[in-house]
């Protein structure tokens, strides 16, 4: 685990460059993407890029910043999707916003109580019991009909978004769904990590003992870190069922996708947001590039068998290669060259020293 | 009236599948004790070896001969581990480890069914599945046959560990890495012997699964019903294994059997884990783990 301290800009002058970027981005994501980008490149590639990339925070809070491994991640998935199905189903006059949240508050209860294991477990230990998370919640989505409102296997149907009055159906309204909860419950999980909490975190991930031994209370900060993360996970995976697949089925809630979060937050970098992002972009893009390249190359011969393996082989060597090379992630890598960049901008105009 | 005979069948027959879980179980312990790395990719190992087999078979290599092919390739693969992901991670924490395993794990995966296709291979090992009765319980002929073997296997690696130079040399790195590294061990080569000998014992697995199950993507998810048995023995004893293994078993069948259909069934999913769970929260480090001193 690296050891950086995700240290938030606080200079007096407000224009510092991180805000322009985040300004920039802003107007990008609100004012360009969802008049400029056709159906497939919202629907088949933000979308889900938004909900994996705040599923990886989640598990960020958790493995990155809390040290606690977690192979559970698509379980909390599956508990957002299903509950805001059932509060939509069963409370139609609460607004959706509402049902969202409170299937983000069921995520984080069913968080917690995975979680416990937690005070007792470390490393090894605690990973493996994480997944009696993923098999459970599996099960019994599939086993009882209530949750799926008796589909006989498990399928729920979204509905349409609906947001005070206004539907949000196209793709590019779903987009926009999407990004602002996303936008939203980031900067709330940054603002979190920035506190005595989020350095309580740090403290527990990088020497428990030494933590507790400063006053870090052990049993509250895990269970937070717990309850923060599957919290954020239920969130994500609402957007995957309603605004990305709109059909979800649990079987997409399997082991693999629990791997896929924590392959996003490996690549992309632990214990950090942008990481995250980069991360889910490129686990989602990624597939996609090779198919490309595959159908390019060999035609015909690359079917679709052939593209699932060697995509399992490419980024199998991937995770690896990275762990090698840059065990801090993409985002180490993307900091580094900008950091030479700027050196290289800045030198000229440092270089002539007039006497 | 409680049917005790059908509970004895069902308790046997539960423990001999243990013994099943326990051989896969194995193959973690012997890489988690010598190098503190949960390798996840035992049981991507675990399909490897019993593809390359089948499918050397199919093509009409004969039998020995396909085997000590099979074997040839897993210790080749286990020194490729070593020099290729081992050795560049040296020193990094065991969670990078872990992780480096997952990603072995899908490459493994991967390359399995890219070379050797995804249809599922039948695996007959000659052996005679009939159940036979002992005094009114039948008990299956092949299990009988399997836990043989992983008997075996459990007698020849605590010969192998007692009496030679090597065991010797694995047992002193899971003792205390630096303290063998300072008497001149070379870890690197406990290290490639160790992934070796894991991958001997994937193509044991591999097989007696195989034969069971057919050979198929589904066999690396065995995975996924050692990790109980890690948890509850403790990954770094191979007794703890034995004993975890036929604990979850029977417990699994048991539970399957007798508390399953208030659940409506399937719970075998989980129920290891919850058992496992359960334990670990009474005792952390698990039957027979070794007992950590926190210290500050």
């Amino acid at each position: 685990m690296n050891k950086s301290v995700p240290a938030l800009s606080t200079k007096a002058n407000w224009l510092t460059p991180g805000r322009v970027g985040v300004a920039v981005l802003l107007v990008i994501a609100y004012g360009i993407i969802p008049f400029a980008g056709s159906e497939y490149v919202l629907d088949a590639i933000l979308t889900p890029f938004l909900a994996l990339a705040l599923a990886a925070v989640g598990l960020n809070v958790l493995t990155g910043y809390a040290g606690q491994v977690s192979l559970g991640s698509a379980a909390f998935l599956a508990v957002g999707a299903y509950a805001a199905y059932n509060f939509n189903l069963r409370f139609p006059e609460l607004p959706f916003l509402v049902s969202l949240l409170l299937a983000g508050l069921v995520a984080a209860v069913v968080g917690l109580v995975f979680g416990l294991p937690s005070l007792r477990l470390r490393g090894f230990y605690l990973a493996v019991s994480t997944l009696a998370a993923q098999f459970f919640v599996q099960w019994a989505l599939t086993k009882f009909g209530w949750f799926s409102n008796d589909n006989p296997s498990g399928v729920i149907d979204a509905p349409t978004l609906t947001i005070a009055g206004i539907p949000f159906a196209g793709a590019a309204r779903r987009y926009v769904f999407s990004i602002t909860i996303v936008l939203i419950a980031t900067f709330l999980t940054v603002r979190l990590l920035g506190s005595q909490s989020g350095r309580n975190f740090i403290a527990v991930r990088d020497h428990e003992i030494a933590a507790k031994v400063i006053g870090v209370p052990l049993l509250r900060t895990k269970l937070l870190a717990f309850g923060v993360s599957s919290f954020l996970i239920g969130v994500a995976g609402v957007l995957w069922a309603f605004a990305y697949l709109r059909t979800v089925e649990p079987a997409g809630f399997n082991l693999d996708r629990s791997f896929q979060i924590l392959f996003i937050i490996i690549i992309g970098g632990l214990a950090s947001i942008r990481g995250s992002f980069l991360g889910a972009a490129f686990i989602v893009v990624f597939p996609l590039l090779l198919s490309r390249l595959g159908a390019a190359l060999l035609g015909n011969l690359f079917d679709s068998g052939v593209l699932e393996m060697s995509q399992r082989i490419v980024i199998g060597g991937l995770i690896i290669g990275l762990l090698i090379a840059e065990p801090r992630g993409l985002i180490a890598l993307v900091d580094r060259l900008s950091a030479k960049a700027l050196l290289k901008l800045r030198r000229p105009e440092r270089a002539p020293i007039q006497l | 009236m409680f049917d005790y005979q059908f509970f004895i069948e069902v308790l046997v027959g539960g423990l001999l599948s243990g013994v099943m879980y326990s051989l896969v179980a194995i193959g973690f312990v012997l890489i988690y004790k010598t190098s503190g790395v949960l390798n996840f990719a035992q049981g991507a190992m675990l399909l490897f070896a019993a593809l390359t087999f089948v499918s050397l078979v199919e093509r009409g290599v004969s039998f020995p001969l396909a085997l000590l092919a099979t074997l040839a390739i897993m210790v080749l693969l286990g020194i490729a581990v070593e020099r290729v992901i081992l050795r560049p991670l040296v020193n990094q924490p065991p969670i990078t480890l872990f992780m480096a395993t997952l990603g072995l794990s899908y490459v493994i995966e991967g390359a399995a069914q890219l070379l050797w296709g995804t249809q599922v291979h039948g695996l007959d090992l000659g052996i005679n599945d009939t159940p036979f009765d002992i005094a009114g319980v039948f008990i299956s002929q092949f299990d009988l046959f399997a836990a043989a073997v992983a008997g075996a296997l459990v007698a020849l690696f605590a010969l192998f560990f007692r009496y030679t130079r090597t065991g010797l040399a694995f047992r002193a790195v899971a003792d205390d890495q630096f303290a063998a590294l300072a008497v001149g061990l070379r870890l690197p080569r406990v290290w490639a012997a160790v992934w070796t000998a894991a991958g001997i014992v994937a193509v044991v697995a591999g097989l007696l699964w195989g034969a069971r199950l057919g050979v198929q993507f589904s066999l690396s998810l065995i995975v996924l019903k050692a990790l109980p048995v890690l948890v509850l023995g403790g990954f770094d004893s191979i007794a703890g294994a034995i004993v975890g293994g036929l604990l979850i078993g029977a417990i699994e069948k048991l539970a399957e059997v007798y508390v399953g259909p208030f659940f409506g069934g399937g719970i075998e999913a989980w129920a290891a884990y919850v058992v496992a769970l359960g334990f670990l929260l009474v005792r952390p480090s698990g039957l027979f783990g070794q007992k950590l001193v926190e210290r500050a």
